[in-house]
């Protein structure tokens, strides 16, 4: 275990996955890896396979990447240039992942109504529920997901979460990670 | 030195017990409980005072108190070992206070006066050139306060978390462990004498939180009180969120949570994951500080109980008389 503050993103991180066509020569890879480090972007997969698929003497490689929004069309600018060819490019949004515990009446206190407050912010969302009700008028349990675009917004989005599930007495228990 | 013992439970008489060794070269010279006390300045005799209170409910002269110790003035420091008044700390902050001013050195096992008055009795104790000691109010025999400000002087503590209440803890571990719920568990806690009948001081957190208030305002630079804390007890937690988290290799615990610079400072369930340090089975306590130097520390232990709480008492009594001694 490390100690370390939490790394805080910038607010115009995104983390992107891009499948890349290289010629399949030595230093090729090396050489698409470069432009995306030199602009400060953050380098987080790199799979590359050999299917039937593709063409003679072609690697195909998938990376995952994080970077400054701003930079990315620059990023594939230059790798196309350097001859890399980029077949498809994702932004995968909302890369904080975290479960917390609700116990309460959740049904009776309108679940909906709970999860909208997470997913009406614009940078959070509720990802998944499961839910336990070992019987009528017991209080439930469900594990709720929540993914959010950075630490910042993860942090606001349970806040909301306190706030909404204290008005309906729902008692909240959130993980012990990330410890600062 | 000549030591007076002020509450004579559990706690007061692991102390006697331990005075009774003269290896520590401590003279117990009074004792008082809530309806008598006995003094002598020459010394006691700590295993027949232990004996009188066993067989008589007393262990001194009926109409004697702790009053009577302070105004013969027959010790030089005062171990007060009465059970805690959350609500201001009354009698024990006057007593300690008074005893300061008096030049006389105390070691209390007492949140009460800690929590609520710590940063006025430190200064009437640097004032009067004495010592304070508290180790024993915070996770009984575990040296986190010692442990902290000496063993890690000089560090910025960053965050500070902890499991500071073994009736809690037990009760979690059973609910894990058995699948017995949360009433199934209270009952066997209290069937083992590990809770009280009346458990609400322990379960609602408010114990926890007195001792977050400790560990805030003596040794992370704070100034808070009991009503600053973020209380949660674990009274509402059920088996299913602990086999929610046992399917993700998790489970529940009551954690006490400071983080300075982010001003916060609660007590509440959380999930944390099953090899985490903290995780401790049973009336374990333990508590993890991140600084900027050493990283994180993580303190395991017995938390309560006559002879682990002795421990921390002596350990205080030890210190004074090494810093000190020489003088008087």
């Amino acid at each position: 275990m490390t100690c370390r503050r939490v790394r805080t993103h910038r607010c115009d991180n995104v983390r992107v996955s891009m499948k890349l066509e290289l010629k399949d020569t030595p230093g090729q890879l090396l050489g698409a890896l470069k432009p995306i480090s030199d602009i400060g972007g953050n380098i987080i997969t790199v799979i590359h396979q050999r299917d039937g698929t593709s063409a003679e003497n072609t690697l195909i490689v998938d990376i995952t990447i994080e970077l400054p929004e701003h930079k990315l069309e620059s990023l594939i600018a230059t790798l196309q240039e350097r001859g890399c060819g980029v077949v498809r490019v994702g932004k995968e949004r909302l890369h904080q992942k975290r479960s917390l515990i609700m116990i309460g009446h959740l049904m009776h206190t309108d679940l909906t109504d709970t999860v909208d407050h997470i997913d009406q912010t614009g940078y959070a969302e509720v990802s998944e529920l499961h839910m336990v009700m070992p019987a009528i008028n017991e209080p439930s349990t469900a594990k709720i997901t929540i993914r959010a675009e950075s630490p910042e917004d993860m942090r606001r989005a349970i806040s909301i979460l306190h706030e909404v599930t204290a008005r309906k007495e729902i008692l909240v228990l959130e993980p012990l990670e990330g410890m600062e | 030195m000549r030591v007076a013992i002020i509450g004579f439970g559990a706690v007061g008489q692991g102390v006697a017990a331990v005075l009774a060794d003269p290896v520590h070269g401590f003279t117990l010279t009074g004792v008082a409980d809530s309806r008598s006390a006995i003094m002598n300045g020459d010394g006691l005799n700590p295993e027949e005072i232990l004996a009188k209170k066993k067989e008589t409910g007393l262990c001194g002269i009926e109409g004697k108190s702790a009053a009577d110790i302070l105004a013969s003035g027959v010790f030089d420091i005062l171990v007060e070992a009465s059970p805690t008044n959350a609500n201001g700390g009354e009698p024990a902050t006057s007593l300690i206070r008074s005893t300061l001013r008096s030049g006389r050195h105390v070691v209390t096992s007492n949140k009460g006066p800690i929590a609520s008055a710590y940063h006025e009795l430190k200064a009437i104790a640097d004032e009067q050139k004495v010592g304070l000691g508290y180790e024993a109010t915070v996770a009984g025999a575990v040296p986190v306060i010692n442990g902290i400000r000496h063993g890690l002087a000089g560090n910025t503590i960053r965050s500070l978390y902890g499991i500071l209440n073994g009736t809690c803890n037990y009760i979690l571990t059973r609910m894990r462990d058995e699948g017995l719920t949360y009433q199934q568990a209270l009952q066997e806690a209290r069937d083992l004498g590990y809770a009280e009948a009346d458990p609400t001081y322990d379960v609602k957190g408010i114990d926890a939180a007195i001792k977050l208030v400790i560990l805030a305002n003596t040794l992370l630079g704070m100034n808070v009180t009991l009503s600053d804390v973020d209380i949660s007890g674990i009274d509402l937690v059920t088996v299913e969120a602990l086999n929610l988290a046992e399917d993700e290799g998790s489970t529940v615990r009551l954690i006490g949570e400071i983080i300075p610079e982010r001003k916060i400072i609660r007590v509440s369930p959380r999930v944390l994951a099953l090899d985490h340090p903290l995780v401790v089975d049973g009336t374990l306590n333990a508590i993890q500080v991140c600084t900027d130097m050493a990283g994180h520390v993580t303190f395991i232990g017995r938390g309560a109980g006559a002879q682990p709480t002795a421990s921390a008492i002596l350990a205080d009594l030890i210190s004074i008389r090494d810093y000190y001694g020489g003088r008087s």
